[in-house]
């Protein structure tokens, strides 16, 4: 989660990435935004996020992020 | 609660129909001043409609016959349902929308529109065919009439097709807003002013000689038509010198009168005989002829009428005379404006 | 059957009457045949193209949707006898397989809205290349039939059949439902893009009357009517002016040919939308907005969320993720990252998949190096904006004008002129000529056609400006109140009489300030091309 999150305060160092809900909706994230995390996780995490998650739900929040990216390591 | 929201209902469609129609009488051209050839069909509907000779046709007839000598001559009761480039179904269905009103004797047919066998503009479609009153004649006109930009929609409601007049509306539009005043005298546009023919130019030759099927078609039903109601038919060629008769379409017609057994008259062929004179008897050079020689040729016309038709002499009846008292009066009046505005004598 | 004719409007009458008539159960049905009229009166063969569209995507969703419930059901059938390992590989076969049916048809679809639409594009590209080259026979080119709208309704399939791919949403089990989605009628010219999932949750539906959702529907038809007739028909004429006389109306006149286009073209396109939106809320149907008041972006970025929405979120969804986080390009990226640093690794992916959406948008907007150098223009702009991003943070926080009404208004305008910039070469015959007419707007030095009255030369008279003004002001009005809320839902809210005085007056300023009918040349939805 620390990982996450650092990753994501590389983007936009002045948010609150653990309470913030609605990253896309809000549009804080934009699609920019998103293939750049994409692409972190993908290096730190070993995991990649094809396009069909992507979508709001899963990059509302930090949270959300977290266990879309537990959830395609279980998979895996 | 209920019947308040009906009642408002109701009122505010009364206002938007009102409006509407308010809007569209104030925004269609009602061609009082300038353009007056648009005002004629419509003012048939307001006469007496009882006539012995009906005219039909373009500019040929409604600037060469005046009504008012066949009266004062030969006690004949005419009316010309004539309007600028009137192509032949319009005249077809204008024949049509007549005889549900009244059967005259003897119908005048000009064949000059013969040469047309497609729709042509929508400016003079709308002059022939706005005035007309609503009924099948009517629609059936329109959908024969139309040029391709053309929609019905815009003839059943014009404002449609007027809405963008606000722009150049004047005062005469809002003066004549629920009542236009007459421009013709039983169908007849008069002008006093002279201008002789000159030169006049060489016929183009024509790709083509032979009339159109379509124009044939409409011949063949005005003629039908004619029969069917027992009304002579008479074919003529105003002597306009201007648009060309050629040879050609002479022939064309001269046929199908002998073919169909209808009186046909080119007074292009008595023009000496009728007295016309081209340096005096036309306004425009020769394409129309001005008061002077329609009442040449009204006079020279009415004499083959009552020779060759069954017209009779009205002058006996009380009634009749006296409406014609009036409009002879107006009649005059106006050749006298003319004569001022133009300084003619 | 253009959206201002006569026909149209009666067509929608007849529809409306029968719509609300027939059983509930009967109306998605009349919606079909509606469209299939519709598009066989635009051109009995488009039906055709659309036809194939329709069954072969319809076809692979069930094929998808089948391998599914086969591979579930064997699953759980050998639930207890195999490995983890097994499970996985099997799997992945499946979802081999579905992804293969996927991509045989989009490889069908898309090749076919390539070839009606790219054919002629392709040989004359290779033409010029063969006179480069000396060879001198050019080849000819072909009559091909470019069925209305065949760019909207392909994306929408294909969107369809992406979303079965990837499981999110369930293919439609009617053929004839599905043909109804492809083929509804008031988008099929211009969009929106609809997606499945959205658009089937009110389309199939039974909708009784319901009064309110009518008449809102009719007064978003009316306001785009508004749009479509009295603003962008009426400009229309001198934007043809200035943009077909090129060689006549250079310097200033590019500027005023920009400024024009720009109205011209959110007031058509706008407005069709409003018009399309309009019909589907009559009918009791919801359809995703497709703008959001773009003239207020702040810079080009949000321009384009706020444009052509549905067009703009398509290609995201569908081209920019998949390209951006395929397993290529993330090797890449770390290729790059490895090699050239952190930086260059980084904005790899961004850069590679942005530069293909947007050549993507532009060559979908038109089949022409116009449309190709206006996309690229776009990528251009907003990568260098990109990477301006920190900087234009420093100076905002260094002279703290974020937030001020002067500078908001600054950036609107800037986003604005640049967008119309852009679309100049939306406008001219060509590339070059597009540049040399850019250029001559700062060395032509013609300023003075504002004052001297040669505005009113190009086929726009006083009047005509006169209504222009009446109708931007009420353009600008309306989007300054929208910001606070829906303003039909403001309207709505007042007492009768004032509800009746304002749409009424609209419906009277279409009827009499519209450019519609004889006299007019009626153009088509600006959109219809595409």
């Amino acid at each position: 989660m620390e990982e996450l999150l650092d990753i994501l305060k590389d983007l936009h160092p002045d948010v609150d990435f653990e309470k913030e809900e609605h990253l896309v909706d809000d549009k804080i994230l934009d699609s920019f935004d998103i293939i750049s995390v994409i692409s972190e996780i993908a290096e730190q995490f070993d995991v990649v996020i094809s396009a069909e998650y992507i979508l709001p739900e899963h990059f509302n929040s930090a949270k959300a992020l977290y266990a879309l990216i537990k959830q395609l390591e279980d998979e895996d | 609660m209920k019947g308040r929201k009906i009642g408002r209902a109701v009122a505010a469609a009364g206002i938007v129909v009102c409006s509407l129609a308010l809007l569209q009488r104030l925004l269609t051209p009602k061609y009082t001043d300038g353009i007056i050839e648009g005002a004629l069909i419509a003012e048939y509907y307001e006469e007496e409609k009882d006539h012995d000779v009906i005219f039909i046709g373009d500019c040929e007839v409604y600037e060469n016959f005046s009504p008012a000598v066949l009266w004062e001559e030969y006690g004949i009761n005419s009316y010309i349902r004539g309007s600028a480039q009137q192509l032949i179904w319009q005249s077809y269905y204008l024949l049509e929308d007549t005889l549900r009103y009244e059967t005259p004797r003897v119908v005048v047919f000009n064949v000059l529109s013969m040469q047309y066998d497609k729709p042509q503009k929508e400016a003079y479609n709308r002059m022939t065919l706005e005035g007309m009153g609503w009924s099948a004649s009517k629609v059936k006109s329109i959908y024969a009439s139309m040029t391709s930009k053309e929609n019905f929609e815009e003839y059943l409601f014009p404002i449609l097709r007027y809405h963008s007049r606000w722009s150049d509306l004047k005062t005469s539009d809002l003066e004549n807003l629920f009542r236009v005043p007459k421009v013709s005298h039983n169908g007849y546009y008069m002008r006093v002013d002279v201008k002789a023919a000159g030169r006049i130019p060489d016929p183009v030759p024509l790709a083509e000689y032979q009339f159109g099927s379509n124009a044939y078609l409409y011949l063949d039903k005005i003629t039908r038509l004619c029969q069917e109601k027992g009304i002579q038919l008479i074919l003529i060629k105003a002597p306009s010198l201007y648009p060309h008769w050629y040879d050609q379409w002479e022939v064309q017609m001269e046929d199908y009168a002998k073919e169909h057994g209808l009186l046909y008259l080119n007074f292009l062929e008595c023009v000496e005989e009728a007295g016309l004179d081209f340096q005096t008897d036309t306004y425009d050079g020769g394409l129309h002829l001005n008061l002077s020689g329609a009442e040449k040729l009204s006079n020279y016309f009415g004499r083959i009428l009552t020779e060759e038709t069954a017209v009779r002499d009205r002058r006996g009846e009380a009634e009749l005379a006296a409406a014609w008292a009036e409009k002879l009066a107006a009649y005059e009046e106006e050749k006298q404006r003319q004569y001022m505005q133009y300084g003619v004598n | 059957m253009l959206f201002t004719s006569y026909e149209f409007l009666e067509f929608l009458l007849l529809l409306f009457l029968l719509y609300y008539l027939l059983p509930a159960g009967w109306q998605w049905k009349l919606l079909l045949g509606a469209g299939f009229l519709f598009y066989f009166c635009a051109g009995p063969v488009y039906c055709v193209y659309m036809g194939v569209t329709i069954l072969t995507t319809w076809f692979t969703g069930r094929r998808i949707e089948a391998a599914r419930v086969k591979r579930d059901g064997w699953l759980q059938e050998h639930k207890e006898a195999l490995s983890k390992e097994e499970k996985k590989s099997y799997k992945a076969a499946v979802k081999h397989k579905t992804w293969i049916l996927t991509l045989c048809c989009l490889l069908l679809n898309l090749g076919i809205l390539a070839v009606v639409k790219y054919t002629n594009f392709v040989i004359s590209n290779l033409n010029g290349v063969l006179e480069a080259m000396g060879r001198g026979k050019p080849l000819d080119f072909l009559n091909m039939i470019v069925p209305l709208g065949i760019s909207f309704y392909t994306f929408q399939s294909m969107g369809y059949i992406i979303d079965v791919y990837r499981g999110t949403v369930e293919a439609e089990k009617s053929l004839f439902r599905f043909a109804l989605f492809v083929s509804f009628f008031p988008q099929l010219i211009q969009g929106p893009i609809s997606r499945f999932g959205d658009l089937k949750k009110t389309l199939f539906a039974a909708h009784p009357f319901d009064g309110r959702t009518v008449s809102r529907g009719l007064q978003r038809i009316l306001w785009g009517f508004f749009k479509k007739l009295v603003v962008a028909d009426r400009i229309l004429a001198g934007v043809n002016t200035l943009i077909h006389n090129p060689e006549l109306y250079d310097g200033a006149w590019v500027f005023v040919g920009m400024l024009f286009y720009a109205l011209e073209l959110y007031a058509d396109f706008t407005g069709g939308i409003d018009i399309t939106i309009g019909i589907a809320q009559t009918l009791g149907i919801q359809v995703t907005e497709n703008f959001n008041r773009p003239y207020f972006s702040k810079n080009i970025k949000e321009y384009w969320r706020r444009w052509h929405i549905t067009m703009g979120s398509w290609f995201t969804d569908y081209i920019f993720y998949p390209i951006s986080v395929c397993k290529p390009m993330l090797k890449l990226s770390k290729f790059s990252r490895n090699h050239f640093g952190e930086i260059i690794g980084k904005r790899v992916p961004v850069y590679l998949s942005s530069f293909v959406v947007w050549f993507a948008t532009g060559i979908w907007h038109g089949a022409s190096w116009n449309f190709i150098v206006w996309g690229l223009g776009n990528w251009l702009v907003i990568m260098v904006s990109q990477e301006f991003d920190p900087l234009y943070k420093r100076f905002h926080d260094r002279f703290a004008v974020r937030g001020k009404f002067g500078f908001r208004l600054f950036q609107v305008v800037r986003t604005v002129l640049l967008m119309s910039c852009l679309r100049l070469f939306d406008c001219y015959r060509d590339v070059p000529l597009t540049f040399r007419m850019f250029g001559s707007m700062f060395r032509r030095g013609n300023w003075n056609i504002f004052l001297n009255g040669e505005l009113l030369g190009i086929g726009l008279s006083a009047t005509d400006y006169l209504v222009l003004l009446m109708g931007l002001v009420l353009l600008i009005t309306v989007s300054l109140l929208q910001r606070k809320g829906s303003v039909r839902e403001k309207i709505a809210g007042l007492p009768f009489w004032g509800r009746f005085a304002l749409w009424y007056g609209l419906f009277l300023a279409v009827l009499l300030f519209g450019a519609y009918g004889v006299g007019y040349d009626s153009s088509q939805f600006i959109y219809n091309q595409f």
